[in-house]
């Protein structure tokens, strides 16, 4: 199809390199230097899509970040699905393929437009909470519907092809927006001295010069800007950022930055580049030269196709060598909007007129039409647009001096493209994101950044001032100010010269008069994503939702990804106009971080796949692998689950691994356990205070198990601690809580008790702990080391230091599983070493390697619990049966004293742990299953707790379990009951959780 | 991201490091025994929830590992000061 809209000449494009496209099926040509929105008309394509809710036709209206229409799907293969692409900001290149996120079975041919029309008269604002909610059954059949017919793109259903980055920055001066303003500043600061990052969201830096005809310094616009860009670029400490959406501007000056790095490229990044990257930016200064967006006029079917803003016109014109239309009609509150007649007029095609509101024109702008032959219609608006897929014609009425009423007779006007102006809004985003509410100025009719707690200066049109000259000045005062503030050189900086024109003050109007009342007129479409009217913002404020915020929520109000960037104020301005309030009396909404959206994988960058998280491995990990260990995590570390034989099931190896220790010897990797080494003349008294039992008296080369808890009395963790010297002691904590109880001792230490000498280091890490247990551990052990391993001198709960197959180790004699039991600690790097030095011993015992699943079995025969699976945070140590583990005589109120004695903490019908036998011994009961009493009540049955833990028992040759029940320590022998799903009920007897050698023979052999 | 002058380092660091640890100068009674429930309850789990300026306790986690008090406003989030534990902060409410 031939570029019938391109003109024969103009434009920052390359003619010489046509790109080929395809859009909606459709293949186009385009040029380098296109974005898909100037090549799509240039193309003359009108419409691009279906809105949201009455499936109206649209067509683009903006030139850049604030586009609400052309939101497409990118993408020409599954993998490279990209939805939510504004085709303004979209560069073209060869090969794209793009389409509308919406319409069906095409834009063109809509066959929701007869639904959406007859939907739209049914869809009210407020409609979804007033139709959908009741009955609520049917909230799924809507929910089908509404996410068909709404459809703002997709993402892939394959995993992205594409590496995207993040970096952390951090520079004196960052400058966000490459306009007029920000290149002044940012080269200011770049000659005084200052490390610089200046940033912009379009392709190249320069901003609204890149389409204005302006003369600086005596040359055209966009020569000024090459030459300070070039200059910019000679900096080693400047980085220049284009392509790079400053989106977030966060606490203390830290700005993220989403750089679109290959996107023009292709929809697939480069072999070895990064498609997009993310700057987490520290700034000590930010100076935000944003510039400032223009609010299309709000009038009867301003969302036809053909209607823009004015300045997207001359962007369009100016930069890319784009008339998208044949014949224009301005309409303009403003000296602003005569730019567009004057371009399109220059381009050689025709301008019926410009229709200003104002009554009085004068100045440069009426000399300039003249110049031109072209008419201004003064006193007037465009009241309503007529036809069905593009503009066809136009309906012009006198409107009244204060734009609230048509004055006079209406004449209607043939041309297929109208330009309106409602002046401009300064884009104060970024000055929001941190809380700052902007504030109203009269004189520009528009929010400017309001006080703020951040280092940040402003330039240029985000302060409302928008003559080029005086933008440059404002840019290089913001540059001196930042030097000045960070007591960097003084440089002085000569203005560029530059023409300011004189205007004449623009009228305010937020919404042109019809001759109908606002709920009657056609659809005056404020903003367009989300299909809100002036009529819908009328009713809102009606109904009771009045406060802006209320607004923006019952009409959807700039919800969508464009978050409102064109319609916010003349939405506020329309309910302040209908409450008769005063537009600062209204307010804004919130404006919060992004300023447009962002991909999934620029926020994720490499944090994806293997890197997502942390893995920790044992140094026996390699061996575990090559017997084919399952594995589980537990917190981020991977322990060995359970070692299956060829063709046994998890069931099967577990009974073998069970019995084999039992009655031989086996040997688990405990290296993950958390390990503390407390040193210091208090760490005794330290230790008595955050255990529950006493450590006066625990001797050198002894061990002994605490139960630590919180000051509510809660039992948050457990482990043996070992006195390795006087003044010395490791602590052992559970795999998961060792981080926690690290600071937990800290925070006592540092806080409460700093007069006491003690330290802590966290040694996890440092050795590689496996824990040979079974009545033949003693021997196995006994072939590779030299220490007396005999009772008498070796005792239960003692631990020596010794050599383990050639190398130092401390072994502790403690037991998880009952049985005769030795815990070996190595150096971590030598771990591997002596666990294979283990099972070259034994193999006559039938060393076998079990994993955390087996020490759950095994300990659970021995009523040893499991702290976070047997406790839950609400459990003291009495409710464990553990007042063996209390001590409370001790002088000083250790932590947790105080909460157990709590009132509630005394009731005798708390939950406490028993063991349980099922009636039918095969019968394991779900872990979680709550117990009943008598289960013939009716339900809701009293319920009086939970089981904890439950297992098959090879070993006894029946199930065990644990499990809390009201007042469970004195109702031994009593029945629970367990009701199921499935209608079962589970029969069990309360016992002692010890169901195994309850005297301990098997441990103190 | 806050960005935060741990008082032990000396230096300014990405709040990342840190983590914060609610109300600051909360001192464990040194007579437990004789709190009454109500009062250990007090102790235990009532907190202030200002508006404005705030005392927080904070650690350096992935730093010195070292606690110290911050003074933020909750409303700007602007960090007033850090200073180390037993010192008392120079920005108050009141003041």
């Amino acid at each position: 199809m031939s570029q019938d809209n391109r003109l024969k000449s103009g434009g920052r494009i390359d003619r010489s390199k046509p790109l080929y496209f395809v859009f909606n099926n459709v293949s186009y040509t385009g040029y380098q230097g296109d974005t898909l929105a100037s090549a799509l008309l240039a193309n003359g394509v009108d419409i691009v899509g279906r809105s949201f809710k009455y499936s109206r036709p649209r067509g683009i209206v903006t030139a850049g970040s604030d586009e609400p229409n052309a939101v497409i799907q990118l993408g020409s293969s599954e993998a490279t699905q990209t939805p939510n692409v504004r085709a303004t900001q979209q560069e073209l290149f060869e090969g794209l393929v793009a389409s509308s996120t919406n319409g069906w079975p095409n834009v063109n041919v809509d066959a929701m437009g007869l639904v959406g029309k007859i939907g739209g008269k049914m869809m009210p604002p407020g409609f979804y909470y007033k139709t959908f909610m009741f009955p609520q059954s049917l909230w799924e059949t809507y929910e089908t519907f509404i996410r068909k017919a709404a459809g703002l793109g997709r993402s892939s259903y394959e995993n992205d092809v594409d590496t995207y980055d993040k970096i952390n920055q951090f520079c004196d001066v960052l400058v966000v927006g490459a306009g007029p303003a920000g290149l002044a500043a940012a080269l200011t600061a770049a000659r005084g001295g200052a490390r610089v990052i200046i940033a912009d969201e379009q392709s190249e830096f320069g901003g609204s010069l890149l389409d204005s005809k302006q003369i600086i310094d005596g040359k055209p616009a966009a020569e000024w800007v090459s030459e300070v860009v070039s200059e910019l670029a000679t900096f080693a400490d400047v980085l220049l950022l284009p392509r790079s959406t400053v989106n977030g501007y966060h606490d203390q000056n830290f700005l993220t930055i989403h750089q679109r790095c290959t996107n023009h490229f292709g929809d697939q990044a480069p072999a070895n580049q990064v498609r997009e990257r993310m700057h987490r930016v520290r700034a000590k200064r930010v100076i935000l030269a944003t510039g400032a967006q223009e609010r299309p006029l709000v009038f009867g079917n301003n969302d036809l196709p053909g209607c823009m803003t004015s300045t997207a016109i001359s962007t369009y014109i100016n930069r890319y060598g784009v008339a998208p239309g044949k014949n224009l009609v301005v309409m303009t509150t403003n000296d602003y909007g005569y730019q567009a007649a004057i371009d399109w007029h220059d381009a050689g095609r025709e301008v019926s007129a410009v229709v200003d509101t104002r009554a009085n024109v004068q100045g440069r702008c009426v000399d300039e039409m003249q110049a031109r032959g072209i008419r201004i219609i003064s006193g007037s608006a465009i009241t309503e647009v007529h036809g069905s897929k593009r503009v066809k014609a136009v309906t012009i009425a006198p409107i009244n001096a204060d734009g609230s009423a048509v004055a006079g007779p209406a004449a209607k006007w043939k041309v297929d493209t109208v330009a309106s102006s409602g002046g401009w809004s300064p884009a104060v985003h970024l000055s929001c994101h941190t809380g700052s509410r902007p504030v109203w100025k009269e004189d520009i009719i528009g929010f400017v950044p309001g006080p703020t707690v951040q280092e940040q200066l402003t330039a240029g049109g985000i302060n409302g001032c928008y003559e080029t000259g005086a933008v440059l000045k404002q840019g290089i005062d913001a540059g001196l100010t930042a030097l000045q503030e960070l007591g960097l050189n003084e440089v002085t900086v000569a203005v560029p010269s530059a023409e300011d024109l004189s205007r004449t003050p623009a009228m305010p109007l937020f919404l042109v008069p019809h001759k109908k009342p606002t709920s009657r007129a056609p659809k005056q479409f404020v903003d367009y994503q989300n299909d809100v009217t002036a009529a819908g913002i009328e009713l809102s404020c009606r109904e009771g939702f009045q406060s802006i915020e209320h607004v923006k929520r019952y009409t959807a109000l700039g919800f969508g990804t464009d978050q409102g960037k064109l319609g916010n104020i003349n939405g506020m301005a329309i309910a302040a106009n209908f409450q008769n309030k005063t537009i600062p009396e209204t307010g804004t909404t919130v404006f919060r971080p992004n300023y447009t959206p962002i991909t999934f994988g620029a926020i994720a960058g490499r944090d994806v796949g293997s890197l997502f998280d942390p893995k920790r491995y044992t140094a026996m990990q390699p061996w575990h692998i090559a017997h084919g260990a399952k594995f589980e995590d537990v917190g981020q570390w991977k322990r060995p689950w359970y070692f299956p034989k060829a063709g046994e099931s998890m069931h099967d190896a577990l009974n073998r691994e069970c019995k084999a220790t039992r009655e031989s010897v086996g040997i688990l990797d405990a290296s993950t356990l958390g390990k503390i080494d407390i040193q210091g003349k208090d760490a005794r008294e330290f230790l008595g205070r955050v255990y529950t039992n006493a450590w006066a008296k625990l001797a050198v080369g002894k061990c002994r198990y605490g139960l630590m808890c919180g000051e509510d009395g809660m039992v948050f963790d457990d482990g043996v601690t070992s006195c390795l010297a006087e003044n010395h002691f490791l602590m052992t904590t559970t795999t998961g809580g060792a981080a926690r109880v690290l600071e937990w001792l800290e925070i006592y230490h540092q806080t409460e008790w700093p007069e006491l000498e003690v330290y802590f280091t966290s040694v996890t890490d440092h050795w590689s702990t496996m824990t040979i247990s079974g009545p033949n551990s003693r021997a196995l052990l006994a072939e590779l080391t030299d220490c007396d391993l005999s009772n008498d001198s070796f005792g239960f709960m003692d631990w020596k230091a010794a050599t383990v197959a050639g190398v130092p180790a401390r072994i502790f004699r403690i037991s998880f599983t009952g049985e005769l039991s030795y815990e070996i600690n190595v150096q971590a790097n030598y771990g591997l070493h002596v666990w294979e030095q283990l099972f070259a011993k034994g193999e006559k015992y039938n060393l076998t390697p079990y994993g955390t699943e087996t020490m759950h079995i095994l300990r659970a025969e021995k009523g040893f619990i499991i702290v976070g699976q047997d406790t839950d945070g609400s459990i003291h140590p009495h409710d464990l049966g553990m007042s063996w583990a209390v001590a409370d005589n001790k002088p000083f109120s250790y932590i947790g004293k105080r909460g157990m004695a709590r009132e509630d903490c005394v009731r005798p019908d708390r939950k406490q742990l028993v063991g349980l036998k099922t009636t039918d011994p095969l019968v394991v009961i779900p872990e979680g299953s709550q117990g009943v009493f008598d289960p013939n009540t009716p339900i809701p049955m009293p319920m009086v707790g939970h089981v904890t833990s439950s297992y098959w028992s090879e070993n006894l040759g029946h199930s065990i379990a644990m499990a809390f029940v009201k007042g469970g320590l004195s109702k031994m022998g009593e029945k629970v009951y367990y009701p199921q799903a499935d209608g079962t009920v589970i029969e069990a007897e309360i016992c002692s959780p010890v169901f195994l050698d309850p005297k301990g023979d098997r441990q103190n052999v | 991201m806050l960005h935060i002058f741990c008082p032990h380092c000396a230096e300014y660091r990405e709040e990342e490091e840190f983590h914060s640890k609610g109300q600051a100068h909360l001192a464990r009674p040194l007579d437990p025994e004789a709190c009454s429930d109500a009062e250990w309850g007090e102790y235990l789990y009532f907190r202030k929830n200002p508006r404005g300026i705030h005392h927080e306790l904070w650690i350096h986690a992935a730093g010195c590992r070292k606690f110290f008090n911050m003074t933020r406003d909750t409303v700007t989030y602007e960090i007033k000061e850090t200073y180390k534990i037993g010192e008392k902060p120079s920005v108050t409410a009141q003041s």
